[in-house]
């Protein structure tokens, strides 16, 4: 009665099973999650925890074992690679926590990648990611190929990538995990506000401080959720 | 794109590249110098003559004890009559007679073959006579001591000097020199063509070599395809000349310029191909080099994969960027190797003792090849890069 806002992300008995030698490991033993639009969720866990596995689940690089994966109303944990290959180009932008730009494209060129792939003419490209790129406030380094910028630049610049498609969703892993405490800050101020402009956004970190910016904040442990708290809860990894 | 990758390892694309501009260069030039030996044969054996037949005598045979061929004697002028009067489609019909000679003008002396001939030899040999005149019919008919000689001859014996109207000895009898013969070069046995004294026939079987016999007869057909019927028709006729009957071996051979001709072609084109083929193989080496560094920059972009295939290329995305790698190497290969081979098949024709040929085939040939030996050689590495998958792809250090 009180949940009119639509769910973007509807987990339901999510498994993924790995054959070690002739025995099933579980890394996610039946995840059960919905993430409303516009909701900022942390994930959180240790390492080892199936945290990974669950966010490449989500951002469509990986398939579940078992359950159902539906991403904006559309079941996608059965679809082929290249389907799963344009859902990620259209609905989901990823940051990276080593930023994995193309060393040897300008700035511009690594923001405009994704909008190769959606088949965007070359102008409107430019056009686009020259936008997203004044947004982080990088319009300056354009022209810069990535070893050219400092790591908070870099991280921007992946910003702005994940942007650039205007997708539903924004994936973050560890996306301040290499970065000093000013960069860190600065990038935690970008998400907040695409927060605030109501975009989904799921970040895994395992740093406390970091989670604690996030609406909504999830641990896992051993393939399952066993937390799901509110803003304002600190919450122990260890 | 595919130019931008190519241009970040510039060295390694170049040493990439040589393998393909070697294969395409070798296979062109190797093919022009085959050619060019073949034409030069053709032009060879076509200038001796087009739709020839020669007739020669026998071998002779004592008690089984052959010899040479040619070495009978029964190959009359009368029979070379026979066959011009009773054959059809002939045009000419030469019979001749040769032997060595010294020949004397003055206080200069020169060895050389003396020819009997009829005024036709002229004709069935294409021959032309740069100043005087040809043997005649006349001269044949009365046994004239009158000759013809080679520009080679001609040099040797009386410099700068006019030879027509001159008198010459051979065989210490005077000859009056008619004629002075355009210069014909090489044979393609490397003999001097030039290099030859022509006289009547009657008179070099009379007056000077005391036979009556000839060595050959040279006959023109008048229409290509009738060759095996005018020599089928010979050698019906010259059987009953020579009483042969039944089973019995002819005294005689009639050889066939254009069979000749057919397998010195037949032989060249087999060399051509056989180089081809050899150079073909390095071009092959080529593709596997392609190959080979395509395997590598695969391995050595897997992250770059990755990175392309979380923000959403598909596998065809990534199969064509990497094609279209391989494929450009291949063309820009192809068209330097087309310079290449067409520059040192130019030098080997020019410094070289080499005819060569450059025809579109084989350009076309070797440069299609080398694009779709890019292309072949690429699809392997390029189909490896657009299966990594993602996760593991992002994760490769």
């Amino acid at each position: 009665m009180s949940n009119i806002e639509k769910i973007t992300i509807s987990l339901r008995g999510i498994k993924k099973l790995y054959k070690v030698g002739d025995q099933e490991v579980a890394a996610l033993n039946g995840i059960d999650l919905d993430i409303k639009e516009g909701e900022f969720a942390a994930l959180m866990g240790p390492s080892g925890s199936g945290k990974s596995t669950l966010m490449n689940i989500l951002g469509c690089l990986d398939r579940p074992s078992v359950g159902s994966y539906k991403l904006d109303g559309q079941e996608v944990a059965h679809l082929s690679d290249d389907m799963l290959a344009r859902t990620r180009n259209q609905k989901i932008g990823f940051v990276f926590q080593n930023f994995n730009l193309l060393s040897r494209i300008s700035a511009l060129e690594n923001v405009a990648l994704p909008l190769v792939y959606a088949g965007v003419d070359s102008d409107e490209r430019e056009e686009r990611a020259m936008y997203f790129l004044e947004q982080v406030g990088l319009a300056d380094r354009a022209d810069h190929q990535p070893n050219e910028l400092s790591g908070g630049q870099r991280q921007r610049v992946a910003i702005a990538r994940a942007l650039v498609n205007d997708p539903q969703i924004i994936m973050a892993d560890e996306p301040t995990g290499n970065l000093d405490t000013k960069s860190t800050k600065e990038i935690m101020e970008i998400f907040q506000s695409m927060h605030e402009k109501g975009r989904t956004i799921i970040l895994v970190t395992h740093e406390p401080d970091i989670a604690v910016c996030a609406s909504r904040q999830l641990l896992v442990r051993d393939g399952v959720i066993t937390r799901d708290e509110g803003k304002g809860v600190v919450l122990d990894v260890v | 794109m595919a130019f931008t990758a190519l241009l970040a390892n510039k060295m390694r694309s170049l040493l990439t590249m040589l393998g393909i501009i070697i294969g395409v260069g070798a296979v062109i030039a190797m093919v022009s110098v085959g050619m060019g030996v073949k034409s030069d044969v053709v032009n060879s054996i076509s200038s001796l003559g087009s739709n020839m037949l020669i007739v020669s005598p026998g071998s002779t045979n004592r008690g089984g004890v052959r010899g040479a061929a040619g070495s009978r004697t029964n190959l009359k002028y009368d029979d070379a009559k026979a066959i011009k009067e009773k054959i059809k489609n002939i045009d000419f019909v030469s019979p001749s007679v040769s032997r060595s000679y010294q020949i004397v003008y003055g206080n200069q002396n020169w060895n050389s073959s003396v020819m009997g001939v009829t005024p036709e030899y002229m004709s069935i040999r294409s021959l032309e006579v740069s100043t005087g005149s040809f043997v005649s019919e006349s001269d044949n008919n009365k046994r004239n001591r009158v000759a013809v000689i080679g520009s080679t001859v001609a040099t040797n014996l009386f410099g700068t000097t006019n030879p027509v109207g001159q008198n010459i000895r051979v065989n210490n009898q005077p000859f009056k020199v008619i004629g002075v013969l355009e210069s014909k070069g090489q044979s393609s046995m490397g003999q001097d063509q030039d290099d030859v004294v022509i006289v009547p026939l009657t008179t070099a079987m009379e007056r000077l070599m005391a036979m009556d016999y000839v060595s050959s007869v040279n006959i023109q057909v008048s229409d290509a395809n009738k060759m095996d019927q005018v020599q089928e028709d010979i050698e019906v006729l010259l059987r009953q000349r020579h009483k042969i009957i039944g089973g019995k071996e002819d005294d005689f051979n009639v050889r066939n310029m254009t069979s000749l001709m057919e397998t010195m072609s037949q032989t060249t084109t087999m060399l051509t191909i056989l180089l081809g083929s050899i150079a073909g193989i390095s071009l092959v080496v080529g593709g596997i080099g392609i190959m080979n560094i395509m395997m590598v920059s695969v391995t050595e972009r897997t992250r770059e994969i990755g990175i392309r295939k979380a923000l959403g290329a598909t596998f065809q995305n990534i199969m064509m960027q990497f094609l279209i790698e391989s494929v450009v190497i291949g063309v820009i290969g192809g068209i330097i190797g087309i310079g290449m081979g067409c520059g040192l098949s130019m030098l080997v024709g020019k410094f070289g003792n080499f005819t060569t040929v450059i025809t579109p085939l084989p350009v076309l040939v070797s440069f299609s090849f080398s694009v779709g030996i890019g292309l072949f050689f690429g699809i392997y590495p390029a189909r490896k890069a657009a299966k990594l998958d993602p996760i593991e792809a992002l994760r490769y250090e």
